[in-house]
């Protein structure tokens, strides 16, 4: 195989973590929607530990973006 | 020509990675040093120089009961006053000029680098994003990661190292301890990358989209009215963007201060 292409075949391979950045975030918010629901006066306390769940997650995401990224235009 | 042609035909040449480029403006330094001034350092100047006309301007004249102003700038200290003393619990509160900084500066690198390019201006002037590029977050994320170190060692001597062994079952402790100090390496890594990544990816989507309108205009017949689809598109993921802009300053000033807690507060776990 020519070496172009099993690059792009890497990036496109390299984007599949989204999908579990995206299940992953989905879980956060909508545990905290469920949680926030029952106890809405604990709810607005909560929100900064939200962010960082939402962050830590979404960062495994981005690595695969990043991991895409080198592939296309750094190697 | 029209003007969609001409608007084609100036975009067909700059795909969605020349925003991105780093021009020098002003060449500087020997041979072996480059200190040159680029865009990068023009943008990330005019974000000081923003966020201290604002300061300036809204503090200047201050009163009792502020203005609008004012109450802007009051509110804005109060949120990373908040945020430093629900982290560190007061003990942190010297750190407060750092965190807040650093919330303005990154948070106004990210908005301003989403103001439109007036069309026309050279190469060396467009609208850019210096948190785009990983070298300007790792740095910022550096300049965290040794503030912690640093004080953590200063305010608690080899103590600090106590961070690194948390009390579990004897057996558990050398998996644990190497677990923790990778962690603990990894944090410049983890910060610097989620800033960055997410300034290019956003970028990167709104400028696929606008060249994907203007290509649409260009095209002829009813194909011109397709070009609506990835206009809404774009009007989204730029509304989209300016919530990114403040999630990621927010997330990257608050996760310093919870790195701090480790270094003012002694670790108990």
């Amino acid at each position: 195989m020519d070496a172009e292409a099993a690059k792009m075949i890497g990036a496109g391979i390299a984007a599949i973590p989204l999908a579990g950045a995206g299940v992953g975030i989905g879980i956060i918010f909508g545990n905290f929607l469920s949680g926030a629901f029952r106890n809405p006066s604990a709810a607005a306390a909560n929100q900064q530990t939200l962010l960082i769940g939402f962050a830590l997650t979404e960062f495994t995401g981005l690595l695969g973006f990043v991991i895409a990224m080198i592939l296309l235009y750094v190697v | 020509m029209s003007a969609v042609d001409h608007l084609f035909a100036a975009t067909a040449f700059a795909g969605p990675m020349e925003q991105f480029e780093i021009v020098s403006i002003f060449p500087f330094g020997t041979e072996n040093i480059n200190l040159e001034f680029t865009n990068a350092s023009l943008w990330m100047l005019i974000s000081v120089l923003v966020a201290s006309a604002f300061m300036f301007a809204a503090t200047n004249k201050a009163q009792l009961v502020p203005g609008r102003m004012q109450s802007a700038a009051e509110m804005l200290y109060q949120f990373i006053a908040n945020m430093l003393r629900d982290a560190t619990g007061g003990e942190g509160m010297k750190f407060f000029p750092y965190i807040f900084t650093l919330f303005v500066f990154i948070f106004l690198c990210n908005l301003l680098g989403l103001l439109p390019t007036i069309p026309g201006v050279p190469h060396a002037l467009h609208v850019f994003t210096p948190t785009s590029h990983i070298i300007v977050t790792f740095a910022l994320a550096m300049v965290t990661f040794l503030l912690v170190i640093i004080t953590g060692f200063y305010k608690q001597g080899f103590g600090f190292l106590k961070m690194f062994v948390p009390t579990v079952p004897l057996w558990l402790l050398p998996l644990i301890t190497v677990i923790e100090v990778l962690s603990f390496l990894s944090r410049p890594i983890s910060l610097s990358i989620r800033l960055f990544a997410n300034m290019l990816a956003g970028h990167l989507i709104l400028k696929l989209f606008a060249g994907f309108v203007v290509g649409l205009l260009a095209a002829d017949g009813l194909f011109k009215a397709i070009a609506i689809i990835p206009l809404l598109g774009n009007v989204g993921v730029f509304m989209l963007e300016i919530l990114v802009a403040f999630l990621q300053a927010y997330v990257f000033a608050m996760l310093s201060c919870i790195y701090l807690n480790d270094a003012v507060n002694e670790a108990h776990h």
